[in-house]
């Protein structure tokens, strides 16, 4: 009979209609509510309604593989020798295998021998080119580059924001074993470290060449770790416009400017209103 | 036939590639040249020649179906141009692979388009970017770029505005790796560079006047009397490159005899970024994660069909192991999911174009929601899923699918992944199957839009190189995981869906069909899965260098693809040793060829009836301009 | 979206806290801007890959219209905010930007994805356009190749915070508070190559400088411009300042001479001559006031 066919998808549509509700039951119209551990089975294969993940309030956490834009693993801050040390051994794998070369170090060198030291004196992502492969990180032999997991990086102004320098780059190894706990462990397995490779290597080597070595990393590691951008910056002054994008790094969420502006002319409206007030009285 | 010595017991139309050949060779031996070129496989046409050779290979030797056409500079390399035509029966079997080869300075090759009307739209682009000329081609003009465009961007010695250097890696990234914006190095800060003699003061954009020109606009005297003696004039409608239905940036230039499309043009290049010119900068692996930009929705497909064409050059050369049984099962699966979310998005999109606005594509994009949290945890990311590498892949499956709280208000997911797998693959998929086909199968409105709409048949889809549902939907039953098959399709059970009718339900029931075998297909790649599970996903046992080095050579990898044939040319020059880039990178895509019937296919229907028909085809952007 | 009357309530005037949620007193400003940042349409307009994402955005899993963007609109006229989802391409810019013209004030933009931002991994390609913001103001940018649905929603949220921030009294913040009509973006030309009318003048002149000193006019097959001028400029300063990077000094001045471009030059000057005309007066009876006082 001509209709049937419609009226059988109509029937669907009010089954699908229905079932939108079955979950709230379920849950006693706590659905949403934050206590209820129903999150993985609202979003898993037994579901059947309403999906809907109430962003902001509720967020779908990414998978350990998940990639977003690379950051640099640096040691703890608690390593009781190397803390705040880069991983990265500036050794240009990265750069070579990324796809829409994006990434760009400046290899460090001794400032007495003028040899290349296994350290980046800068490193530059551009994120406006990156591609969110995983190439640098799935290459890299020192677990030195890692897919970040952190996607909210809408901003404002892109000329400051989109070039991630060494400082923006650099997280600490415990946040990677935090966002990757499994990865991070199998990784470890292959190292037979939780630290950097070289880490273990240097405790081998003893106290002696520590000794010897005590009078450079004085003068060449605060340089490198704490105003990482400022020698690049010295020596290209036709690329520091662009490339100054450590304030980055200070304001959290792009509107916080904006935050500003609206105290600013709350202040003002507030004067106003005591000149106003002066006035009358 | 004075050489059936060769085949005896075999007709010349079933004889195998190399029968052909040389049937071929002693039928023109003047015309025809073996290409003995290490690693290159087929024949060298002469140009003079190549129509009447070109009739015997499709009359004679049978192969019908014409599916891919390119050129290839060879600057430094032989100093000539070449165009590479790969010829199909459409009963099954290899390529006949033939050439033509022609100078640089003033590149003419004899149109095919006489012979194959698939040839049509691959001789333009080989006009667009390379500048060769086809002499018998009826509207030869720039199909990806506009017409004023300056240059023939694909040729080897034409640079682009941010050249750096020839091949990547580039040296000004390590171990200097200042970094810089590619337009603060250009005096325009913007990406464009312009000839010296450009004359602003009488600077046109001919790029539109150009689109327009052949659809000879003006009142043509014949037609302006209609058949009832009403005073009519026809109308150019314009539609795209910015309309809903278009299924992103396409244009059509349809002239209309009151609601009834006389005919159609399609417009398109406003999604060409350039993926041949840069995939030629890039080294081999640089590719993969561009291939997944192609056809965005199902981008493991086309991380196959691109690992499946360099593993046949790496196979050339002396060290090669083929993939690990594993590794081809997760492959199958893969991509059998992915032609699951490409059919479901295909069907819920047609639907919105004939009318069911977003009810079903939102009951769809809730499965294709989970599919896509599995390719997250497996591969990384939700699209781009860059997971399939020369001889392995990105990794094996992960235990749990388990995500992990990092920002704040992050909810976490925990399941078993074969677990979640199984219950996807025998439950979930199959109900939602089942509620499409109760929806939309037997549903009046939708038999009414779509019966007898858009009729294509199957001579014409053979003949315009159709691929894919377009194809099969046209009574061929041609799909290459079982006519040319590849990876571990030949031991899996499964049927070729296909359908007679030729008009759009034809291809909407081939989809179904499709669908219900990738599940079936699914349901025998779990088991393997679990035998497999103490097996290496590297052919080597370890994963593979970071710049692999191929051998030298020429190979056209191609899979079945959820829009149709998909194929990769490669072409391997430089040293003894092999290279590290590849010196042709060329993409067949079935969304870009597919698009050459539709002019064909939608004369004579109204224009609501146009949509569904684009619809119908099933394209994608990304891989129609590349 | 609830209704939330203590976030609208951001004026010196105290609510007693038992009235909180059923008074607010608020400037028109903020009013203005929450009714209009919680009902933004977005244009129905996807171009690559992150239009895939953008729908997902929309559909029912995670759901846009939660925040008002409910409406997406297939014509410009209707719209108040563009995604710019995908790779902009040289020969689709051109619309895009007609597009934008079309569209009615107050209006936004939205880059989504690296390739609307800043070019992405295509950049280097020779059709396409390095960022969405060479060619129109760009409100919020949110990175990632593409962006995951949270994450487009984030940047959402970020514009609406963008929202919040502007001001109806305060006309210098933004174009359309002003009077007079508003200037169209000029629509860029496709010749040889994309050619921006608002940098005509700059191009003569590098076009008339390379062929001179090359002494190469007339003939076709040439080197582009850019390497002549690269080759010529030797030092990395002699490039800076070719072409600087804040790119509103590439919007060269140009001579008076029927363009259409011109007027709206013309328009613009004489609405900030007037911007600064009452920003006078402004400032004048302040400083009268404070005498008074």
């Amino acid at each position: 009979m001509y209709g049937t066919g419609l009226a059988k998808g109509l029937l669907l549509t009010l089954r699908h209609f229905v079932e939108s509700y079955m979950d709230d039951l379920r849950y006693g119209f706590r659905k949403y509510h934050h206590s209820t551990d129903n999150f993985g089975i609202r979003q898993g294969t037994k579901t059947k309604g309403v999906i809907t993940v109430q962003y902001p309030d509720e967020k779908v956490a990414v998978p350990e593989r998940f990639r977003f834009v690379p950051f640099l693993i640096v040691e703890d801050e608690d390593h009781p020798t190397r803390a705040g040390k880069d991983w990265c051994t500036s050794c240009g794998i990265c750069a070579k295998v990324c796809p829409p070369q994006c990434i760009w170090i400046v290899r460090g060198n001794d400032p007495v021998t003028g040899r290349p030291v296994p350290e980046p004196e800068a490193f530059f992502i551009d994120i406006d080119i990156c591609m969110n492969c995983g190439y640098c990180a799935e290459y890299c032999p020192f677990d030195a580059i890692k897919m970040d997991h952190d996607y909210e990086l809408a901003s404002y102004d892109r000329t400051s924001h989109h070039i991630h320098d060494k400082e923006r780059l650099s997280k600490p190894n415990s946040y990677w074993r935090s966002i990757a706990p499994t990865r991070a462990y199998d990784e470890m397995l292959v190292r037979g470290t939780w630290e950097h490779k070289d880490a273990a290597k240097e405790a081998r080597r003893g106290a002696s060449s520590a000794r010897a070595r005590s009078s450079q990393p004085a003068a060449q590691a605060p340089a490198a770790t704490v105003t990482a951008a400022a020698p690049a910056a010295e020596a290209t002054p036709e690329s520091s416009a662009a490339a100054a994008p450590s304030s980055a790094a200070e304001s959290p969420t792009p509107w916080s400017e904006d935050e500003a502006k609206r105290e600013e002319r709350r202040r003002k409206a507030l004067e106003r209103k005591a000149r106003r007030a002066a006035k009358q009285g | 036939m004075e050489n059936l010595a060769a085949a005896p017991e075999q007709p010349i139309e079933t004889a195998s590639i190399d029968d052909a050949v040389s049937f071929l060779k002693s039928n023109h031996p003047d015309a025809i040249k073996l290409d003995d070129r290490d690693g290159y496989e087929g024949v060298i046409v002469d140009p003079d020649q190549l129509l009447d050779v070109a009739r015997v290979i499709r009359d004679e030797l049978g192969f019908d179906y014409l599916s891919s056409a390119t050129a290839v500079d060879y600057l430094g390399e032989g100093d000539h141009m070449e165009m590479v035509y790969h010829a199909y029966r459409t009963s099954g079997g290899g390529a006949l692979v033939f050439k033509a080869q022609t100078d640089r300075e003033n590149p003419t090759i004899p149109s095919l388009t006489g012979l194959w009307r698939g040839a049509d739209f691959q001789e333009r682009e080989a006009w667009d970017l390379y500048g060769i000329r086809f002499p018998g081609h009826p509207n030869l003009k720039r199909i990806l770029m506009w017409e004023g465009f300056h240059g023939h961007p694909m040729r080897k010695d034409w640079r682009e505005a941010y050249y750096e250097e020839e091949l990547k890696p580039f040296d000004s990234r390590w171990p200097g790796g200042h970094v810089h914006r590619s337009e603060e190095k250009n005096v325009f800060g913007k990406n464009v560079s312009y000839p010296t003699d450009i004359d602003l003061n009488r600077l046109m954009d001919s790029s539109e006047t150009a689109v327009y020109e052949s659809l000879g606009l003006g009142v043509d005297v014949e037609r302006i009397m209609d058949k009832d003696g009403f005073e009519t004039n026809e109308l150019v409608v314009n539609m795209g490159p910015h309309h809903p239905s278009t299924h992103g940036v396409f244009r059509m230039l349809l002239t209309v005899d009151g609601e009834t499309v006389t005919s159609l043009e399609p417009v398109m290049g406003y999604l060409h970024r350039n993926h041949e010119k840069i995939g030629e900068r890039n080294t081999y692996l640089h590719n993969i994660p561009f291939t997944d930009r192609l056809d965005y929705i199902s981008s493991m497909g086309n991380n196959h069909g691109y690992v499946l064409a360099v593993e046949q050059l790496m196979s050339l050369g002396r060290k090669y192991n083929p993939p690990t049984y594993r590794c081809e099962a997760l492959r199958v699966m893969m991509v059998e999911l992915s032609r699951i979310v490409n059919h479901l998005w295909a069907i819920g999109f047609w639907l919105n174009d004939i009318g069911a606005f977003f009810t079903p594509v939102l009951y769809f994009i809730q499965e294709r929601e989970r599919i896509l949290d599995f390719f997250e945890a497996v591969a990384g990311s939700r699209m781009m899923c860059n997971y399939m590498r020369f001889g392995g892949l990105f990794g094996d499956l992960p235990e749990r699918i388990k995500s992990v709280a990092n920002l704040t208000n992050d909810r976490v997911r925990d399941y078993n992944t074969m677990q979640f797998l199984t219950e996807m693959i025998n439950e979930r998929i199959p109900r939602t199957i089942d509620e499409l086909e109760l929806l939309l199968t037997q549903n009046e409105i939708v038999l009414e839009r779509s019966v007898d709409v858009g009729v294509l048949s199957a001579e014409d889809a053979i003949n315009y190189s159709a691929a894919g549902p377009l194809l099969r939907g046209s009574g061929v039953a041609y799909d290459i995981r079982r006519a040319d098959p590849y990876s571990i399709y030949p031991e899996l059970d499964f049927d070729v869906a296909v359908e007679e009718e030729g008009d759009m339900y034809a291809r909407y029931r081939v989809r179904v069909t499709e669908l219900r075998e990738s599940v079936r297909i699914l349901r025998q790649i779990l088991p393997r899965l679990e035998a497999t599970k103490d097996e290496s996903i590297w052919a080597d046992g370890k994963p593979g260098a970071y710049q692999p080095r191929v051998p030298h050579g020429e190979a056209y990898g191609r899979v079945e693809n959820g829009k149709g044939e998909l194929g990769y040319y490669l072409v391997s020059a430089g040293g003894r040793g092999g290279s590290s880039n590849p010196w042709r990178y060329h993409v067949r895509a079935p969304s870009f060829i597919n698009l050459t019937p539709l002019g064909r296919m939608s004369q004579g229907y109204k224009v609501a009836d146009i949509v569904g028909i684009l619809g119908s085809i099933d394209i994608v952007l990304g891989e129609t301009d590349r | 979206m609830e209704l939330n009357l203590q976030e609208l309530n951001a004026t010196e005037f105290p609510v007693p806290v038992e009235l909180e949620d059923n008074i607010a007193i608020t400037s028109l400003s903020q009013l203005y801007n929450w009714g209009r940042r919680n009902s933004m349409w977005p244009m129905l307009f996807g171009l690559a890959c992150c239009a895939i994402e953008m729908i997902a955005t929309a559909s029912s899993r995670f759901d846009f219209s939660r925040f008002g963007f409910e409406v997406m609109r297939a014509t410009p006229r209707q719209a108040d905010l563009m995604i710019v989802s995908g790779t902009v391409t040289k020969k689709m810019v051109v619309p895009i930007v007609r597009l934008y013209n079309q569209m009615p004030e107050p209006k936004y933009v939205l880059a989504m994805g690296a390739c609307a931002s800043g070019g992405g991994p295509f950049k280097e390609g020779y059709n396409v356009v390095s960022g969405m913001d060479k060619y129109l103001p760009v409100d919020v940018y949110v990175p990632g190749c593409p962006p995951t649905p949270q994450a487009l929603l984030y940047g959402m949220i970020a514009l609406q915070r963008k929202i919040d921030g502007q001001s109806i009294a305060n006309g210098d913040d933004v174009p359309w508070y002003g009077v007079g009509p508003a200037e169209p973006t000029p629509v860029p030309v496709l010749g040889p190559d994309i050619i921006d009318p608002r940098q005509m003048d700059m191009i003569r002149r590098q076009a008339e400088s390379a062929a001179r000193d090359m002494g190469l006019l007339g003939s076709r097959e040439l080197p582009a411009i850019t390497q002549m001028v690269a080759a010529k400029a030797e030092t990395a300063e002699a490039v800076a300042e070719a072409a600087p990077a804040d790119t509103d000094a590439l919007n060269v001045v140009l001579p008076t001479g029927g363009t259409p471009w011109a007027e709206a030059e013309d328009i613009r000057e004489k609405r900030r001559l007037r911007a600064l005309a009452r920003k006078a007066l402004r400032a004048s009876r302040r400083a009268a006031q404070a005498e008074g006082e």
